[in-house]
Formats: structure tokens, C-alpha cells, sequence
């Protein structure tokens, strides 16, 4: 683990750290392309890990993910993925909350200071993490249970999603390819919103927006994921300015992640067309969990550093960090894992497959 | 499906951005110090990080991009299912 610069937002970049910030991108990157929500929730808190102060650490990385995301988008929307009209509908409030979001965070930089900053970051995980991480795993295990026939997309179905579904208000309501439905514009206000405020607070606004887009509004796994890349592209472009504007991008964090993440996302996104619905949840599931008890065991070294409450000795803190970056790191190295081996597994079929289907047409040709 | 196979690998597009994109993370890298003024400075040189965003972004995806097609990473082709 390296340390950073103290009393600075920008940490001095070596080549160790150059590298592992390549590969914490790659993985992010992967495992974004593969879930659509962005793996910045991987990403913030191994920049945090390099000593990085938590808002610099969400706006460098919000920075070097609304481009990706924009490239993420097209390429899913030519697998016919993404909606467009709800992408955009959602984005435009979500751009509201990022701005209300940003607001939060710059505010408690500036009274508690880079450790205020990096509990608050935390705290945000674990809460959200504990939350969304139980139930899409909860939910990858129902629906590993009902196979879903190859080809078709899986339609959610609960008590919320029929309730939305029937609610009209006359002159909001728009219809959404994705869901096959009618929905009123004024239902997704508040879930575009929240997306964005968290967007603001860990640089991962897909933790709300895909999950309310599968659970709330009814709309298939693939292209919710899909859909959140143009939101995460809508907002994240307005909230990299707003905290560039008040100089808490690092571009050099931002571009190195960039780096790997691109080879990430692509291969992620081609893995998206080899796996059922249910392996995306369980990939995401999997690592939240895991991420979630990384950044807890960060929290008392934030409030000791805060002088509140936790005094813990210099010892207890140095394997703390140790702990967190080492579960970190595994999370990484699951996520890694989990899609390469997805993604070869299926490009072995296919090819299988392929090489059947030539065979047969070989044959046939003959006769 | 012959023809599906043997798609033309895009050499030409690896081989151009790939360049691109080592010089610009090569500047980057080598510029670090006025990088870092520039990000820190606010107000208006909030484009710097921006528009180094989607410049960084055209080329280097461009890259990958091509780099998994010539390594023949491809996603999976619509079709019908045929046993």
C-alpha cells in the first residue's frame, strides 16, 4: 500500500501505483462493461486506498467514466440494449441530484476535511452496499432457479412493478421500449434523482438506478444495465464539471484508470452477449459484498483520524488498512474471475458451434 | 458463415490509435506537474480535465477497441437456435 501525499488532494503518481491504478481500471472496467452499473464502486475505494481523499477520489473517478460510459452505450446499443428515451428521461433528473449531491460533499470536505470526507464516502458504501448487495444476490439465486429459454429477455414481475405500471396521470405518461409499457414521467423523477445524488457521493449511481429500473420499473436485467450507461453519461459528464470547476478532478487518476478500464469495458460488454440475466446479478451481487466489508473496516480509521469516538493505536490502523486494501483487492480479483471465465466458457461454444455449422454445411454442399 | 469467420482484422486502426494513445498517455505522464496545476486551479480550466476526458476516451477506445477484434474477441452473433 502507498501512501499519499498528506495536507494534498493529489497524491504523487510512481510507477507502482501507475500500475495498480492500470489494473484496478481493467477490472473495473470489466466488471462495469458486464453489469452496466459503473465498477466505480471498485474504483473509489481503491483510489481511496492509495491515500486518495475520498472526493477526489469519487470526482476523478466520475471523470474517467462518463466518456467510458458514452463508449459502453453505443457499443450495447448496436446488441439492440439500450433505451434511449429512458436513459435520457432518467438522466435529466439525475443530473439534478448529482448537482444536489455534489453540493453535500463539497461541504463537508471544506468543514471536516479529507478524513470527513472519506467517512462520509464510506458510510455511503456500506449502507448502500449492504442493501442492494443482499437482495440482487438474493435475487441472482430465484432466478438461477427459473431458466429462462436462450434469446429471450427475462420480463421482472412484483407487487411494485405492477403497481407503477398501473398508475396514470394523464399528460407524463411516455412509453418505454425497454419495459413494453406506459409509465408516467414524474415516477421516475425521484429514481433518476437518487441515482445521481449517489452518483455524487461514491461515483456509482447504478447501484440505484439499475436495480430501480429491473424492480421498480419492470424493465429486463441486460437492458437496464444497458440503459444505465447513458444516464451514467448524462450525469456524469454534468457532475465531472462541477467538480472540476471547483478543482478536485485529478485527470491523471482519471486517465490512468482509463486506461485499463477501456480494455475492461469492451470485453465486458462483449461478455454481456454470452451470459444469462441471472450471472449478471450474482457478478454484482458478489462483489459488493465483498467491497462493503473493505470499506467498513475503514471507518474507525476515519474516526480516529476525525478524533471522535475510535482511539485506535498506530498498530490497529496499519492492519486495518492492510485488511481493507487485501479484501479490496479480492473483490477485484472475484469480479476478474468470475466474467473472464463466463466470457471464455461462452466464446468456447460459440466457436464450438461455429465449427459444427460449417461442418454441416460442409456435408451438406456434398450431397 | 465462412465469410463470418474470416472477417478482415482492423491492423490499420490498432496500429494508428495505438500510437496516438501511447503518445498522449506518454505526455501525461512525462507533464505530470502541470497537470496537476491545471486540475487544481478550478473555474474555467474545468475543461482541461474534460475535454482531456474525451480525447483520452476517442483514442484509447478506438484502441481497445481494435485490439480485441484482432485478438478475435467477438461478441456472439444473433441467430436461431440450430441443434
Amino acid at each position: 500500500m502507498v501512501e499519499g501525499v498528506l495536507n494534498s488532494n493529489f497524491i504523487d503518481i510512481n510507477l507502482l501505483n501507475a500500475l495498480y491504478l492500470i489494473f484496478v481500471g481493467f477490472v473495473g472496467g470489466l466488471v462495469s462493461g458486464f453489469i452496466g452499473s459503473g465498477g466505480a464502486f471498485i474504483l473509489t475505494p481503491s483510489m481511496m486506498s492509495l491515500g486518495v481523499p475520498g472526493l477526489v477520489a469519487v470526482a476523478s473517478n466520475m471523470c474517467h467514466k462518463f466518456p467510458k460510459a458514452l463508449v459502453g452505450a453505443i457499443k450495447r446499443a448496436k446488441f439492440g440494449q439500450v433505451d434511449l428515451k429512458l436513459g435520457l428521461i432518467m438522466g435529466a433528473s439525475a443530473e439534478a441530484g448529482v448537482m444536489f449531491g455534489a453540493q453535500i460533499q463539497e461541504y463537508i470536505k471544506k468543514t471536516w476535511g479529507n478524513a470527513g470526507s472519506s467517512l462520509y464516502v464510506s458510510l455511503a458504501f456500506v449502507v448502500i452496499l449492504s442493501i442492494v448487495g443482499t437482495y440482487v444476490l438474493w435475487d441472482a439465486f430465484k432466478s438461477k432457479n427459473q431458466e429462462i429459454p436462450s434469446g429471450e429477455f427475462e420480463k421482472p414481475d412484483n407487487k411494485i412493478i405492477r403497481f407503477i405500471h398501473s398508475i396514470r396521470i394523464p399528460g407524463t405518461m411516455v412509453y418505454f421500449p425497454s419495459i413494453g409499457k406506459e409509465i408516467s414521467v414524474l415516477l421516475t423523477i425521484p429514481l433518476g434523482f437518487a441515482t445521481g445524488m449517489l452518483a455524487a457521493t461514491i461515483a456509482v449511481g447504478g447501484f440505484i438506478g439499475v436495480p430501480s429500473m429491473i424492480y421498480i420499473l419492470g424493465a429486463p436485467a441486460l437492458k437496464a444495465s444497458a440503459t444505465e450507461l447513458v444516464i451514467a453519461f448524462v450525469m456524469g459528464a454534468g457532475g465531472s464539471f462541477k467538480y472540476a470547476w471547483s478543482g478536485f478532478v485529478d485527470v491523471r487518476l482519471s486517465m490512468l484508470i482509463l486506461l485499463g478500464s477501456l480494455f475492461g469495458v469492451q470485453l465486458g460488454a462483449i461478455g454481456t452477449t454470452y451470459v444469462k440475466d441471472y450471472m449478471i446479478k450474482f457478478v454484482m451481487g458478489t462483489i459488493m459484498l465483498i467491497v462493503l466489508v473493505s470499506r467498513g473496516l475503514m471507518i474507525p480509521v476515519y474516526l480516529h483520524q476525525l478524533d471522535v469516538w475510535f482511539h485506535l493505536t498506530p498498530e490497529v490502523i496499519k492492519w486495518l488498512k492492510i485488511l481493507s486494501f487485501a479484501i479490496n483487492f479480492t473483490a477485484l480479483l472475484t469480479g476478474c474471475l468470475i466474467v473472464l471465465g463466463a466470457l471464455i466458457k461462452g466464446i468456447r461454444k460459440e466457436k464450438a458451434y461455429l465449427r459444427k455449422e460449417a461442418l454441416y454445411m460442409a456435408e451438406e454442399r456434398k450431397f | 458463415m465462412e465469410r463470418a469467420i474470416s472477417k478482415p482484422k482492423p491492423y490499420k486502426k490498432f496500429l494508428i490509435f495505438g500510437i496516438l494513445s501511447v503518445t498522449l498517455y506518454y505526455l501525461l505522464i512525462t507533464h505530470q506537474e502541470l497537470v496537476k496545476e491545471f486540475c487544481s486551479k478550478g473555474k474555467y480550466y474545468a475543461f482541461f480535465p474534460i475535454i482531456t476526458a474525451f480525447i483520452f476516451s476517442f483514442v484509447h477506445g478506438n484502441f481497445t477497441d481494435a485490439f480485441w477484434s484482432v485478438l478475435g474477441v467477438e461478441p456472439k452473433k444473433k441467430r436461431r437456435e440450430v441443434k
